[in-house]
This record gives structure tokens, C-alpha cells and sequence, in this order.
């Protein structure tokens, strides 16, 4: 098996034989005329025909890949008709008496020549339309055979580059993926093949090799990964993956742009739980209606040093303003207990999981707690966001995390820094304690959101990394669906939200449970919105 | 002659499918149309998808166009549309 890593352009599996884009010899000699008119007419000639071609091409490419893609070859006809690309050939048939095809490649060059040498990666992509032109005349001029891809079943196409025309003349039908030794992401391959949903990998370089023409290979556009000649255990791997994936892509069509609602009309929202910046394209693909968890623990975990405002400020805002207005729940610190971090320089405890953690840690030290809490406001000017503390057992508590707020927002209107004065404000219900005052904390807060694990160690006293209590651990146990009842209807009297960003939110045996509680979001891994959308819209 | 400034706004700058609507109209007028980035010393020929590209126009340029013949009022008119509407 041979593994070649190069650039995804778009997600996927495609499994296949690898077939190389055949093309026919463009060696373009020099050669002196005698009559330079008559060569000047058979290049006008060949200009007509260039121009018939690019006009068939664009409205195939309209039906195929709709208006925006099939631009390109109006550029094209109005490159083949350019003045000075036009002046370039005439001058050179003329002044150096030679033939049509001469003239036509060394103007190309000249001039996708100019478009590669430019500081701007769009531009040098377009080095590739001009040879397109060219190369188009050149065919025309010298009356070349037939290129492209010669097969009966469906294929991976290979090549060192595709120019857009070799694209889209390609039959849809017979393309499985694209692989490509050079290209960029703004290359024509890389556009078209989102476009087309196609996967594709480009930018393999030159280990791929022609000689490997009609092996088996995978695409693994995710990874941006070509495998020839797979093993077993890759096969089977990645077959999985594509069924995976076609289920997803299938269940996405069905649900897209689709409201969360029951067969008797109850409406609940659907949320994605993520634990660093990088997991925002995943909650965009699965089509997730916000971000119901955000845990903030990483920006310390993968820092030597306390992350400053401004580090932090940064990625909340990067958070929001991808999401584009949908609300993105941000949990401020959660340290302790499992996740330990060295420079908070935290003693051994006998019971960490009953220990100094989280939001205990914050209200003891409020420099830590405030500068989060500093730009977590920056960052609402931004975007939705919404702010959720952990591990609340008390009023008290959130009425002094409330002071500290005040504080912090008065030192930025102080300061001239924008902020919103409505950011929701909500807490974690995971301690037994919180969901017996729960009618309390009600009154103080805007939502609450339970997190079903910890709830569940608490109110079974079950240590969740013992693996000798697994068989006692029953995440179903009616304890934590009655505690996490009654935090809902105390929710509910008191006119605020509940939500569940816990692994119990993501069990689909329990969704009809929840919905029936009257929970108004569940919040999920990204990969569970999709199934766990489609389940709701079955419940009664 | 009659001159056009514009400050780009389109994030791609001017790029293939802008440049193509725009060379066309200025193709159709009988004045002869220059165009120059300011802080560029190059100036093209407008009439020329080529030329135009050329320039490596990005967002925040700004360009000017300079008309001059019979329909120059006539074709900054049409500039000033194109760019307003696609740039």
C-alpha cells in the first residue's frame, strides 16, 4: 500500500480505480511561413471555433454547475478575444513569419507567465485559464486527438492539474474523486469539486506517479489522503467511513433548513457541545442551531501561562462571529478535579471530584475569574453569546458571581469598550444541591443547562473513573431523570429556560423522556445533532 | 477626458467575473479608456480582460479610470455602474 498526503478540497471517501487524465503531445514546433495572411486566417479560424467551444462549454457548465462556475468561460472567450493577447499572436505570425501554433503558445506563456508571477494566490491560479485558452487554440490550430479519460466504470481521475474546460467535459457520472499532483485551493479542480460534491485530495506531488494508472485506490478527502493499492484493514476502514458519511450527507439533505419539532408540534433546540475553536466547523456542517456548550478549559490546558484577555477575547470573539448571530453558550473555567493544569499550582486532594474546582476556584480567585469574565463581555459585542458558570451548589454563589459581573462591566463602559448589556447569563445544574434550590436560582439567572454526568456521580455517589462501579452506574437511574424534572419545572415556574449539554442529551432512548419533561435544548457532540434532529422530528 | 476614481470593496478585488462584465461594456465605446492603481505606475489599457487583471487590483485599491474621446462622459456613466454594482 502506498499513502501520498496532500491538501483536501472537499470531504469524503471515493473508492475506485485511479485512471490518469490523458492528454495528446502538445510539442509545438517552429516553423517560417511563407504567407502570413493566410497564417493570420488560420488562426482567426481557429479563434471562431475557440469561441463556438467555450460557448457549448458554458452552458453545459450552467446545467451542470450552475452560473457562477460557468463564468469562467465568458473569461475565457473574452481572453481568447483580449486585444493585447490577440496583438501578441498577430505581431509574432507577422514579424517572425511563423506558424499560427508558435505564435499562440508563446503569447500563452507570455501571459500565464505574468498571471503566476503576481503576490496574490487568486491571480496566480489564473495563470491556469490562460494556458486553457491556449492550448484550446493550439488544438484547434494543429487538430489533436482526442484527450481526456477512457473508461466504462467510474473512476478516480488523476492529473498533474486540471484546467477548468478538462473539468467540466469530464462525464459526472464516471467520476468517483479527483487527484492531482499540483493545484490550489483556488484552483478550478478544487471549485469544482465542491461544487459537484466530488472528493478530492490535490497537491499530492510527484510520488503520484503515472505508472500507478488503473490500480485500486481510496480517497480520503476528510484527511486529504490517497491510498493505492489499500490493505484489507484500510478498505474496510474507509468503506465504513464512506457509509458514515453517506448516511450524514443524506440525513443532512433531509433535515436541512428543518425546524426541530415533534409530530404533535412541541419545539426544542438543538445544540452542539465543542471543546476548542477548531470543532466550529463541525458544528456549522452538522447544522447544529448554536453552540450550547463551549468549554473554555482548553484555552488554559494548552497554555504554559494564565491565557490573557486578549488571547481570550480573540477566540471567543473568532467563536461568535462564525456563528453568525446563532447563540454560543461559552462555560467559563472548569479546572479541578480531572483536569488538572500546573500553573494554577493546585494542592493533591483526597476527593478531587468534591474538591476546589471550577467555579469554586473562580470565586476564591477573583483575578483569574475576572479576566475571563472581561472577555467574555468584549467578545458579546460579536455575536450571541451567553455565559454558564459550573458546579453552583448555592444562591449565594451566583449572587456574588452577579457583583463581580457588575464590576467588570463598569470598569469596560469606564474603558469606552463595547459590550451587550443582555448577555444571558445561566448555570451548570450538575450537584444534587443546585437542583434542590433550583426554584431559587431560578429567580437569578436566565437559564440553566444540566450536565448530566456529573449529576449522575453525585446523586449515585458513583466515582464516573472507577471502573468497578460500571456495573452500578445506570445513567438511566430514575434519581437524575426526577432531579433533572424538577430543576425543569422550577425552571419553568419561574419563567427561564432549561437545557441538557450532557452525554445523556445525545441518548436517543431518552428523547422522547425529555421532550415530555418540557426541556427546551439539548446540546450534543456535533456528529449526534443530526441523528438526534432526526429522532425528534419522529417523537410523538 | 474625464477621470473615475473607486475605492474597491469587493474582498476578491477585481477578479475574473467582474473584470470580464467590466471590460465588456468599456470594449463596446469608441473612447479610448485607460485604467491605473494608484501607487502603480503601470496604466493599461481597459479594453483588455488581460490588462485589467493584470494590475492585481485588491480590496482597499483604489483605481482610477481615465476616458477620453467622442463618449467618455457616456462610458464613466457605464463605469461608474459596473463597479458600483459588482465591486
Amino acid at each position: 500500500m502506498i499513502t501520498l498526503s496532500g491538501k483536501s478540497v472537499f470531504g469524503g471517501v471515493a473508492i475506485g480505480k485511479l485512471a490518469f487524465y490523458k492528454r495528446e503531445d502538445k510539442q509545438i514546433k517552429r516553423h517560417h511561413v511563407d504567407d502570413v495572411d493566410a497564417e493570420i486566417a488560420r488562426f482567426e479560424a481557429a479563434q471562431n471555433t475557440a469561441m463556438e467551444e467555450l460557448g457549448a462549454l458554458y452552458d453545459k457548465a450552467m446545467k451542470d454547475v450552475g452560473e457562477a462556475n460557468a463564468m469562467i468561460f465568458e473569461v475565457h472567450q473574452m481572453m481568447l478575444m483580449d486585444l493585447d493577447y490577440v496583438e501578441s499572436i498577430r505581431n509574432i505570425i507577422t514579424t517572425q513569419e511563423v506558424n499560427a501554433e508558435y505564435a499562440v503558445g508563446t503569447t500563452g506563456d507570455n501571459f500565464s507567465e505574468m498571471f503566476a508571477s503576481m503576490d496574490d494566490a487568486y491571480m496566480q491560479g489564473r495563470a491556469a485559464d490562460v494556458k486553457d485558452v491556449s492550448d484550446r487554440l493550439i488544438k484547434i490550430l494543429s487538430g489533436g486527438g482526442e484527450s481526456g479519460v477512457q473508461t466504462d466504470e467510474p473512476v478516480i481521475v488523476a492529473a498533474d492539474d486540471l484546467v477548468p474546460s478538462e473539468t467540466v467535459q469530464l462525464d459526472k457520472e464516471k467520476v468517483l474523486g479527483f487527484a492531482t499532483m499540483y493545484g490550489s485551493a483556488n484552483s478550478h479542480t478544487a471549485i469544482l469539486a465542491r461544487t459537484m460534491n466530488i472528493p478530492a485530495v490535490i497537491g499530492l506531488g510527484e510520488e503520484l506517479k503515472t505508472v500507478y494508472d488503473g490500480k485500486d485506490a481510496i480517497i480520503d478527502g476528510f484527511t486529504g489522503t490517497i491510498y493505492i493499492d489499500p490493505d484489507e484493514e484500510t478498505l474496510r476502514v474507509m468503506t465504513e467511513k464512506r457509509e458514515e458519511d453517506r448516511k450524514k450527507k443524506a440525513l443532512l439533505e433531509e433535515l436541512k433548513g428543518k425546524e426541530n419539532v415533534t409530530l404533535s408540534g412541541q419545539k426544542i433546540n438543538v445544540y452542539a457541545n465543542i471543546g476548542n475553536l477548531s470543532d466550529v466547523g463541525a458544528v456549522l456542517q452538522n447544522d447544529a442551531g448554536g453552540i450550547g456548550l463551549f468549554r473554555s478549559e482548553f484555552l488554559y490546558l494548552e497554555s504554559e501561562d494564565f491565557p490573557t484577555e486578549e488571547q481570550q477575547f480573540q477566540v471567543y470573539k473568532q467563536v461568535a462571529e462564525n456563528m453568525a448571530g446563532k447563540k454560543v453558550i461559552i462555560r467559563t473555567l472548569d479546572i479541578g478535579a480531572d483536569k488538572q493544569v500546573d500553573y494554577f499550582n493546585l494542592d493533591k486532594e483526597e476527593n478531587p471530584a468534591l474538591g476546589y474546582r471550577a467555579i469554586r476556584i473562580c470565586l476564591t480567585r477573583p483575578e483569574i475569574f475576572k479576566t475571563q469574565l472581561r472577555a467574555l463581555y468584549r467578545a458579546s459585542a460579536f455575536g450571541q453569546i451567553a455565559i454558564m458558570f459550573p458546579m453552583i451548589i448555592s444562591v449565594s454563589e451566583v449572587k456574588r458571581i452577579k457583583e463581580i459581573i457588575e464590576e467588570v462591566k463598569a470598569e469596560l463602559r469606564e474603558t469606552g469598550i463595547p459590550f451587550r448589556e443582555d448577555v444571558e447569563i445561566g448555570i451548570m445544574i450538575e450537584t444534587p444541591a443546585s437542583v434542590m434550590v433550583s426554584r431559587e436560582l431560578a429567580k437569578e439567572v436566565d437559564f440553566f443547562s444540566v450536565g448530566t454526568n456529573d449529576l449522575t456521580q453525585y446523586t449515585l455517589a458513583i466515582d464516573r473513573q472507577n471502573q468497578k462501579l460500571d456495573n452500578f452506574y445506570d445513567p438511566h437511574h430514575p434519581a437524575v431523570l426526577r432531579m433533572i424534572q424538577m430543576a425543569a419545572d422550577n425552571a419553568h415556574a419561574e419563567g427561564k429556560w432549561i437545557g441538557i449539554c450532557g452525554e445523556l442529551g445525545a441518548d436517543l432512548e431518552l428523547t422522547e423522556t425529555f421532550l415530555k419533561m418540557g426541556l427546551d435544548e439539548l446540546s450534543v457532540s456535533p456528529s449526534m445533532v443530526l441523528p438526534l434532529r432526526k429522532k425528534i422530528r419522529e417523537c410523538e | 477626458m474625464k477621470e473615475f476614481k473607486y475605492v474597491v470593496k469587493d474582498e476578491l478585488g477585481i477578479h475574473a467575473r467582474p473584470a470580464g462584465i467590466l471590460v465588456k461594456e468599456i470594449a463596446k465605446a469608441a473612447s479610448d479608456v485607460k485604467l491605473q492603481k494608484t501607487g502603480d505606475d503601470r496604466v493599461v489599457n481597459a479594453k483588455s480582460i488581460m490588462a485589467v487583471m493584470s494590475l492585481g487590483v485588491k480590496q482597499g485599491n483604489e483605481v482610477v479610470f481615465t476616458a477620453d474621446g467622442a463618449d467618455e462622459d457616456e462610458v464613466v456613466a457605464k463605469i461608474e455602474k459596473v463597479m458600483t454594482e459588482n465591486l
